[in-house]
């Protein structure tokens, strides 16, 4: 299984690769850690008359801690440079717990942050992530920036808002809420695998064990990852019960349209979605008593 | 033209851009311990050190390791005296077939450097992005314990 | 047990570690794509994408035209010559008419099915001619489920008229009367999904034709060297010793490589053609959709029985899903289906009958424990469902029904097409299952059996067996040679897939001859200097092929006793050979070199009767199989709101008759259990109603890594030898995957006992474990 030949480019200089990616339109692909990417190309199911290598950018792959006390992400930064980080540790505890479900660390070795977001599986971690953690997007083509946020960049499967000669650059994350809580679950055939299912969630936690501001962002489940707004709903100002959990699972499973492919089916989905969404908010729940009692 | 640095070993070659990085190495460089079980990033057998990361070879194009150092299978034995991970590879009978023993022998090269004193269940996981289709994996498993035991033994015993 | 490097007490029995793995973990092997000869081209395959379909026109100009594109093959480019792919074994009446075609001609009947070879200076170039090779397809409706097939409203082959490529049946004792006297019977439909071996290197050839001395030489095979090499030679009208088929190292086979395919004719013809060495090597997108398939089998199965639990009958009506052509193997996967289905169990009683039916598919082949996977599964299975409907000990009912071992040597009947009887020959199977007990903790465990525990439902499965081993097929070979430099070399007439015969031919040797062991070098797969053979398959090597060694061995070394004695002038009676010294036996001479007696008959002429080489070839035939038996232990854990099962616990135990070297023993157990493992609960061939191959990569058919797996127990057996062979050995290598199915569906049935759920169809994949507990139909 060899690539079909193609135009390689290989900018030093994001001016340059931005030019490239003006000329070529969508003739181009961006080759960033190629793990993605390589495979199809490899079986022949992408066959790009350009690719453009970004890797010998510099400065992309920076994390910094902002003064707000989030996070930039250079889109160029390794994902194993996002797990190993003290600073993503310190201050998005959910961004660093996603890191090692992310394939196998030969993958994150060279897999960036920015490819895994443009590439856009439905089924990958880092899009549904960035989604709950209200991230936003910088795009950057020859003429203009822009910045989109995570709730328009996803927008259907393995297709976002980046438009042929835009380049992701830089991911930002606003400052995780102290005192929230999180949780990220999945059901994945083997560890590494793309989930079939899987559910980030944070939540706010007052002193009665009632949950405000819940955000349930579920992957696997469609297209995109998607936000489970009902879900939330129905646990807003709410105390936690039995009860209230079998409901929201319920509403979960309602609420989910997922596709059937040869890993699991829709109805697979569908209920084990729900009873997924019920464990991460069990998890979030105990993780948040343990730290008051700390 | 790509100008590569391999098993301490510099190379200058030009080579066609679609060639991959594990194309490159076996037949530009005529090192064919790297193996290609997939060329789609799921089975490892074509895992390389790159600039001392642990990557699938076959996932790469041979441009992209201009100005790198690579390490390969080929590095591990200095003359014929074997890499204790080639020892307890044999010594455990970690290969029946060998086709993924260099892949593996590489991931245990680079993950024990991050993490010299690992527990079982961290060995079972990082080895978990390689496929055997032979030992069933127990045997890799011990040898990567032996190999992780006899390098903290001498650890040990260097005067500090 | 402690992998040692060299013993002095006898060699045969000792861990010794392998000798050969030097070159493996240095990544100094020889496999076929590290052969690179001047001059050499690549091949590569353009596959039908279509299931079903009438080719209308092949344009190959545009792909000839590509820089670099030396040479494109069709049909008609080798219409003279053309033979169908053969059938070498199980030949039942009727299959012939399904034979594969080495290149597709009017019909392409399954996804993958070669059109075309294209050659170029690089397999990049070679590729990229496939995608300008413009193939004009009129497509048919296609059929992949066997019951479809039978309606014979879509045939795979309309030559033959019917997608029912042939039936076999047999009968043992009086089944029907069985059941009408029976007071208990049952029937259940089960089902085994599709999937094979993957070996992780895929198959491949290189092949070198010398235009002046009008030789071929073929790299990459294995398996059965001489058997293929004698059928392309003739399909290329080459005096077969002017073709040498040379094995290399091989990236194991597990039943799938080493059988003829069509690029194993094609690519041999292509060289010769062009003149030019020629390489081809599968790739794994290939290789899913081309290599062989194994296992898809259904089974009706009925048990009649007395209400203690002591069956008196079967009655199995099994499907075979052979693909759309019927390959090397002719009926075997389906028939062997029924051939051991009764196991170690006494079933006075016994009628099958198999049907082997096309679809529109890849074609099916041998696959580790081929039917015996299967047949375990079925009827471990049953066992557990009768043991439940006449409120029995699942265990209590396996001793109850388990041959006792004074009635072994056992006849089971005829249950093989035009094959002499079933016998097993030797074993104690309740033995083997109370040491299973005993090892795997079972008593222990059994508070635990269908309870919910931290969430998660727990089970215990158990599955007895017994596996055909060594012993088929008429013979096998070994020549040794002794030089007078203390080195002895031994020729197998086997090959060697990574099983370690290098190591455990030179212990028997050495054990036989009676020099030390690291004197001994062993060649194997090579048409020009192994002694001819049938191959290595079923686990017969180390049976045959051992046994082989070990006569010649012995007969050497009573030559070297006999010149020994004419040289020293004594009797040779009163002479010993052993670690590579001559001995007065009850004396306290020092020993004689043994080189020195060789050097001697080498530089006479006239010592040893005028034979100045001192080397023995023997030759061991057998025509009966032996049987290795044991028992499978799982015990699962299941989450029930997810349908994800885990293996908390696996133990084989398996009495292989003697090990040669039980760290070889151990693992191909502990690989072969993992294999069988992920073949029950990740992999499977998965087809779409068009014939469409939807698990095309390895993104999508999941083989097991090392965390889907807990560690393996194993634990080997040398209660029952073989009196079949001088060495009493059984073969291993497949005994360790044939009750994984069963063990595993065994268990998860326990563990949700209080679902009502009662496995009878694989895989045990979340989301059938999940829509089984749903009550959706799955």
């Amino acid at each position: 299984m060899k690539p079909a030949a193609f135009e390689y480019f290989a900018p030093v200089e994001l001016q340059e690769a931005l030019d490239l990616l003006e000329r070529y339109g969508d003739e181009a692909k961006i080759l960033a850690g190629g793990q993605s990417l390589m495979p199809l190309m490899n079986l022949r199911l992408a066959r790009p008359k350009v690719i453009i290598d970004i890797n010998r950018l510099s400065n992309l792959d920076i994390i910094t801690a902002t003064p707000e006390g989030g996070l930039t992400i250079g889109a160029l930064t390794r994902q194993r440079a996002l797990e190993r980080s003290r600073i993503v540790r310190e201050r998005n505890p959910i961004l660093a717990a996603a890191m090692p479900l992310i394939g196998h660390f030969q993958i994150r070795n060279r897999g960036t942050t920015g490819g895994s977001l443009v590439h856009a599986d439905p089924a990958a971690e880092l899009p549904a992530v960035s989604l709950i953690l209200g991230g936003e997007f910088l795009l950057r083509s020859k003429s203009a920036v822009r910045v989109v946020p995570a709730e328009e960049f996803f927008l259907g499967y393995l297709a976002t808002a980046c438009e042929p000669g835009e380049l992701l650059t830089e991911i930002r994350f606003p400052k995780w809420r102290p005192g929230e809580t999180w949780a990220i679950q999945e059901i994945a055939r083997r560890k590494g695998d793309f989930a079939l299912v899987g559910v980030a969630l944070r939540a706010e936690v007052d002193a009665e064990a009632t949950l405000q501001n819940t955000t349930i962002v579920m992957f696997g489940v469609g297209s995109k990852p998607q936000r489970m707004e009902r879900g939330e709903a129905i646990l807003k100002g709410r105390r936690i019960s039995q009860a209230l959990l079998r409901e929201l699972s319920g509403v979960i499973a309602e609420d989910l349209e997922p596709d059937s492919d040869v890993h699991a089916s829709a109805a697979y989905r569908k209920e084990v979605g729900g009873v997924l969404v019920r464990r991460a908010l069990e998890s979030a729940l105990a993780q948040a008593k343990e730290t008051v009692s700390h | 033209m790509v100008k590569v640095t391999v098993n301490g070993r510099t190379y200058e070659r030009l080579v066609e851009v679609r060639m991959t990085l594990a194309d490159f190495i076996r037949q530009e460089l005529d090192l064919t311990g790297t193996h290609l079980g997939c060329e789609h990033g799921v089975c490892g057998a074509c895992t390389i050190l790159l600039n001392g990361e642990a990557v699938r070879s076959c996932l790469m194009l041979a441009v992209q390791a201009d100005g790198a150092e690579l390490l390969t299978v080929e590095s591990l034995a200095e003359g014929d005296e074997l890499h204790p991970l080639q020892r307890a590879f044999h010594d455990q009978h970690a290969l029946q077939c060998g086709f993924c023993t260099p892949g593996f022998l590489m991931t245990a090269l680079a993950f024990l450097k991050d993490n010299p004193a690992p527990t079982r269940a961290e060995v079972r996981e990082a080895i978990s992005g390689n496929i055997c289709r032979c030992t069933g994996y127990q045997p890799i498993v011990n040898a990567i314990l032996q190999a992780s035991s006899e390098s903290s033994r001498k650890t040990k015993g260097r005067p500090t | 047990m402690e992998p040692i490097n060299k013993t002095t007490q006898g060699y045969v029995g000792m861990p010794i570690k392998r000798r050969e793995d030097f070159r493996f973990i240095t990544g100094r092997a020889t496999y076929v794509d590290d052969i690179k000869l001047a001059g050499m081209f690549h091949a590569a395959i353009l596959r039908s994408p279509r299931a079903h379909a009438r080719i209308r026109s092949i344009d190959t100009s545009k792909a000839l035209a590509l820089p670099g594109v030396t040479k494109i093959i069709t049909y008609k480019d080798l219409e003279d010559l053309a033979v169908p792919v053969p059938i070498r074994m199980y030949q039942l009446p009727g299959l012939e008419r399904y034979l594969q075609p080495l290149l597709a001609h009017g019909k392409v009947r399954y996804v993958g099915e070669p059109v075309a070879l294209a050659i170029a200076e690089s397999r990049y170039l070679a590729e990229d001619a496939l995608d300008a090779i413009e193939v004009e397809y009129e497509d048919l409706p296609a059929v992949v489920d066997v019951y479809d097939a039978l309606k014979n409203e879509v045939l795979v082959n309309e030559e033959a008229g019917t997608n029912l490529a042939a039936v076999h049946e047999f009968s043992i004792g009086d089944v029907d009367r069985a059941f009408t006297e029976a007071e208990y019977t049952r029937g259940e439909e089960f089902r085994v999904h599709r999937f094979t071996g993957n070996p992780l290197e895929t198959r491949g050839f290189v092949a070198c034709f010398d235009r002046g001395k009008e030789e071929l030489t073929v790299w990459g095979v294995t398996k059965l060297p001489h058997l293929n090499r004698q059928i392309i030679a003739a399909f290329l009208k080459l005096p077969e010793r002017k073709v040498h088929f040379i094995e290399n190292d091989v990236g194991v086979g597990f039943g799938i490589r080493g059988e003829l395919y069509p690029e194993d004719f094609l690519i041999p013809f292509a060289a010769v053609q062009l003149g030019q060495p020629i390489k081809w090597i599968e790739d794994r997108r290939e290789h899913l959709m081309a290599a062989n398939h194994s296992r898809e089998n259904r089974c009706a199965l009925e048990v009649a029985a007395r209400k203690d639990g002591t069956i008196l009958a079967f009655r199995a009506t099994v499907y075979g899903d052979m693909g759309a052509y019927v390959r090397t193997h002719g009926g075997l996967v389906p028939c062997s289906t029924a051939a051991l289905l009764t196991g170690p169990y006494r079933v006075p009683n016994y009628q099958a009958k198999i049907h082997l039916v096309v679809t529109n598919k890849t074609g099916l082949g041998t696959f580790r424990a081929p039917g015996r996977y299967e047949s375990c599964f079925y009827r471990e299975r049953m066992l557990d469902l009768m043991a439940k409907d006449l409120g029995m000990d699942p265990v209590e009912l396996r001793f109850k029904n388990l041959i006792q071992p004074q009635e072994i040597p056992y006849e089971v009947g005829v249950t093989r097409p035009g094959s002499s009887p079933t016998v097993l020959d030797s074993g104690d199977y309740p033995s083997a299952l109370r040491r299973g007990l005993a090892e795997f903790g079972y008593e222990k465990l059994q508070p635990l059996q269908g309870c919910l525990e931290n969430g998660r439902y727990h089970g215990i499965g158990i599955a007895c067996f017994v596996k055909n081993t060594g012993g088929l097929e008429p013979y096998e070979g070994a020549r040794i040679v002794i030089g007078d430099r203390n080195d002895v070399t031994v020729y197998l007439s086997i090959s060697m897939l990574g099983q370690g015969h290098e190591t455990a031919m030179a212990q028997i040797c050495a054990d036989a001859l009676g020099v030390p062991m690291d004197w001994i070098t062993v060649f194997h797969g090579n048409t020009d200097v192994t002694p001819f053979g049938w191959g290595t398959f079923a686990s017969r090597g180390t049976v045959m092929c051992g046994s082989a060694v070990h006569l010649a061995g012995q007969k050497l070394k009573h030559r070297l006793l006999n010149a020994a004695a004419e040289q020293l002038g004594v009797d040779a009676a009163t002479l010993e050979l052993r670690e590579g010294k001559i001995y007065r036996i009850n004396t306290e001479a020092p020993p004689v070199e043994l080189n020195e007696i060789v050097s001697k008959v080498r530089h006479s002429g006239t010592l040893n009767q005028g034979l100045p080489e001192l080397e023995e070839t023997a030759y061991f035939h057998s025509s009966q199989m032996t049987y290795s038996y044991g028992v499978h232990l799982a015990h699962v854990a299941v989450d029930a709101e997810t349908g994800v099962m885990e293996v908390l616990k696996y133990l084989v135990v398996e009495d292989i008759g003697r090990a040669i070297n039980p760290l070889l023993v151990h693992g191909q157990t502990v690989g072969s259990a993992v294999q069988g493992i992920g073949g029950t609960m990740l992999e499977e061939l998965i087809y779409d109603e068009n014939g469409q191959l939807l698990t095309g990569s390895l993104m999508d058919y999941l083989l097991p890594t090392s965390t889907d797996v807990p560690d393996i127990g194993s634990v080997i057996l040398e209660e029952a030898p073989s009196p079949l062979n001088p060495l009493g050995v059984k073969g291993a290598g497949e005994g360790g995957i044939v009750g994984t199915g069963a063990a595993l569906a065994n268990a998860l049935s326990h563990a949700l006992a209080d679902f009502g759920i009662q496995v009878k169809s694989l895989p045990l994949t979340p989301d059938r474990i999940r829509a089984w507990i749903a009550g959706r139909a799955r």
